[in-house]
């Protein structure tokens, strides 16, 4: 099958891959790039758990095409810690016990992400509707809900 | 809500100053950086999807497995059938000495349940695997198939599992697990009242978030990594070394990281024929559930009848109960068996009744195989027990709460399978539960113990 080179910027840095028409994102990040931050759990854009960041605004890799991503910048929640310092996302994340498994937690970060660039200081109802794409089966959705009103304070502390 | 120590204080000498403190998770800080290795993160060169080809049918015999076109297809590597499995006849608890095997790793001859493994397909792409595994042609004789537990258990019905014989699990104790204690039809009779009400449940699926899978990758010298999200490495790796004739030595189970389990991951499904076809192949080979497997295919809770009859005085006490129980097991056994034994002394409750008789039985239906799920055995008992229990508070006009402090089991109580009650805490519950609620109950019930004598 004839490949389909795709060229991106994927956490600050420059990549290019060939892929066969029709490769969802996710399985370019996954399986060719090797970001395996990204987590298919349905592969048809119902559990968030493969959330993305493109061009600053949130993503299902699962559902969008690689070859459409040409010149676009991705973020994932693996690229988000700078120097090793933690994001004030994934530090509340840790502090509130916003994680159970693990597995809906990069897509988590992700949508909160999104959320605090447009809306630094979220209402909880807001924190809710941003988060609303994203399953967490462990349901403990209320630390995570919490985890990003903790990073929305600090973000704004720092910023005072 | 805070601890309080006053409880059990001369019995619980033990610093209890750890609880209450927030303590990191060690593996918090893989999770939020996305470096945390879920099984599915491995990737290894060359390596090889399955698909698998399953049953459309609820109930049938197969005639004929063409698999023909299907090696034809680009991309396929190997398709391998029930003569494949060295050990195609299997059962996990087998490593307790529960019997009989009773489940085929690839179907042989007939399916019992809709979708049932007939054919793994092996190929370079998942694409290729699926497709391949359309052109598997499978010829079914369709046979009458049962799906209700008392439907089954009829003289008549069509049978499920040959390997049983009959329709229901083959305890030591007869067609069912049975506990006796007392005269329950004596305790009947002295009751001031008699319930008997029966509750039902539907299968309920796990659905975690990161469908059932393993990635496997030969280690070159007849040893074969397993990276798998099982919730049962050890069970998983002696299943397996059964199933595929292998000693353990030569299987290398990676694991612990599991994104959600709920209980639907102790199952031995993917590994052993991922290993298989690493083995058959030389090559890595990847199986994951697509998520309509994993909602489908993977075992649920199963389903359950339970009927309860009780026999109350007027004062409160519960005199007399009896319970039949039934476990749908769905075609195959799996933890069933144990599932309806766990039921079985279960039932009384934390409730100290002098005359209690408990069957539970294992049922099979061409269903799918149900397993464990969170206090299988006993969560839909317990929900019918105590939906009971407030039924019975309203018949005699009891508060229900009241009701349980005069029922409650009690430290020396003697449970009715015969185990005497120890560390029951289930008054001191109530009580807490009584301030926390602020359903308050009489004084005489706040001042009772679970283990003080008299009180």
């Amino acid at each position: 099958m004839a490949k389909v080179p795709v060229q991106f910027t994927l956490n600050g840095s420059d990549k290019a891959e060939f892929v066969d028409s029709g490769t969802t994102l996710l399985h370019a990040l996954r399986d060719k790039i090797g970001d395996t931050s990204p987590k298919g759990g349905c592969h048809q854009g119902t559990c968030g758990a493969c959330s993305v960041i493109i061009d600053g605004e949130l993503r299902l890799s699962c559902l969008t095409l690689a070859e459409t991503c040409n010149g676009a910048t991705i973020s994932t929640t693996s690229g988000l810690s700078e120097s090793g310092v933690l994001h004030p996302l994934q530090r509340a994340f840790l502090d509130t016990f916003a994680t159970q498994c693990g597995f809906c937690t990069p897509g988590m970060i992700m949508a909160a992400k999104v959320l605090l660039d447009h809306t630094p200081n979220p209402s909880r109802d807001e924190v809710v509707e941003a988060l609303s794409g994203n399953i967490c089966r462990c349901t403990g959705y209320e630390p995570i809900i919490q985890a990003v009103l903790t990073a929305a304070r600090s973000n704004s502390q720092n910023a005072a | 809500m805070q601890l309080r120590k006053s409880y059990f204080a001369d019995v619980r000498k033990d610093d209890l100053h750890e609880i209450g403190q927030p303590r990191p998770r060690s593996d918090s800080p893989g999770h939020v950086t996305g470096k945390t290795a879920f099984f599915a993160d491995r990737n290894f060169p060359g390596m090889l999807h399955l698909k698998m080809v399953r049953s459309p049918h609820h109930h049938a015999r197969i005639r004929s497995i063409d698999t023909s076109e299907a090696e034809k297809h680009p991309g396929v590597v190997k398709i391998l059938t029930a003569k494949d499995v060295p050990h195609n006849v299997y059962t996990i608890l087998i490593l307790i000495q529960i019997g009989p095997e009773d489940e085929t790793v690839l179907a042989d001859g007939k399916v019992r349940w809709k979708g049932e493994a007939v054919v793994a397909v092996l190929a370079e792409t998942e694409r290729a695997a699926q497709e391949a595994a359309a052109k598997v042609k499978v010829d079914y004789e369709v046979l009458p198939a049962v799906f209700d537990m008392e439907e089954a258990l009829k003289p008549g019905a069509p049978l499920v599992n040959e390997y049983h014989g009959q329709n229901y699990y083959l305890y030591d104790s007869g067609e069912c697990r049975k506990v006796r204690f007392g005269d329950v039809e004596a305790g009947f009779a002295g009751a001031d009242h008699v319930l008997e009400q029966s509750y039902q449940s539907s299968p309920i699926e796990h659905a975690p978030t990161e469908t059932t899978g393993c990635v496997v990758a030969p280690e070159g010298n007849d040893r074969f990594t397993c990276y798998t999200n099982t919730q049962a490495m050890f069970f998983t790796l002696d299943n397996t070394s059964i199933i595929l004739q292998m000693p353990g030595s030569k299987l290398h189970f990676v694991g612990g990281t599991v994104g959600g389990g709920f209980g639907g991951k102790v199952d031995v499904i993917v590994e052993p024929i991922a290993i298989l076809g690493a083995k058959l192949t030389g090559r890595p080979v990847c199986f994951i559930y697509s998520r309509e497997e994993e909602m489908q295919i993977s075992s649920p809770r199963a389903a359950e009848k339970v009927v309860i009859k009780d026999g109350v005085m007027s004062d409160g006490r519960i005199v007399a109960r009896k319970v039949t129980g039934y476990t749908d097991a769905g075609a195959y056994s799996r933890h069933s068996p144990y599932g309806a034994q766990k039921g079985a002394g279960h039932y009384p409750g934390p409730y100290t009744i002098p005359n209690v008789w408990i069957d539970t039985y294992c049922v099979y239906t061409n269903r799918t195989p149900s397993s464990a799920m969170r206090g299988f055995g006993v969560t839909i008992g317990d929900f019918a027990l105590e939906v009971q229990m407030d039924k019975l508070a309203r018949l005699i006009g009891m508060d229900p709460l009241e009701f349980r402090f005069i029922n409650a089991y009690r430290d020396g109580d003697m449970k009715a399978h015969r185990q005497p009650t120890e560390g029951a805490a289930l008054i001191e519950c109530m009580q807490e539960a009584s301030r926390a609620a602020n359903w308050p109950v009489a004084e005489k019930f706040m001042a009772m113990s679970s283990y003080v004598k008299g009180a």
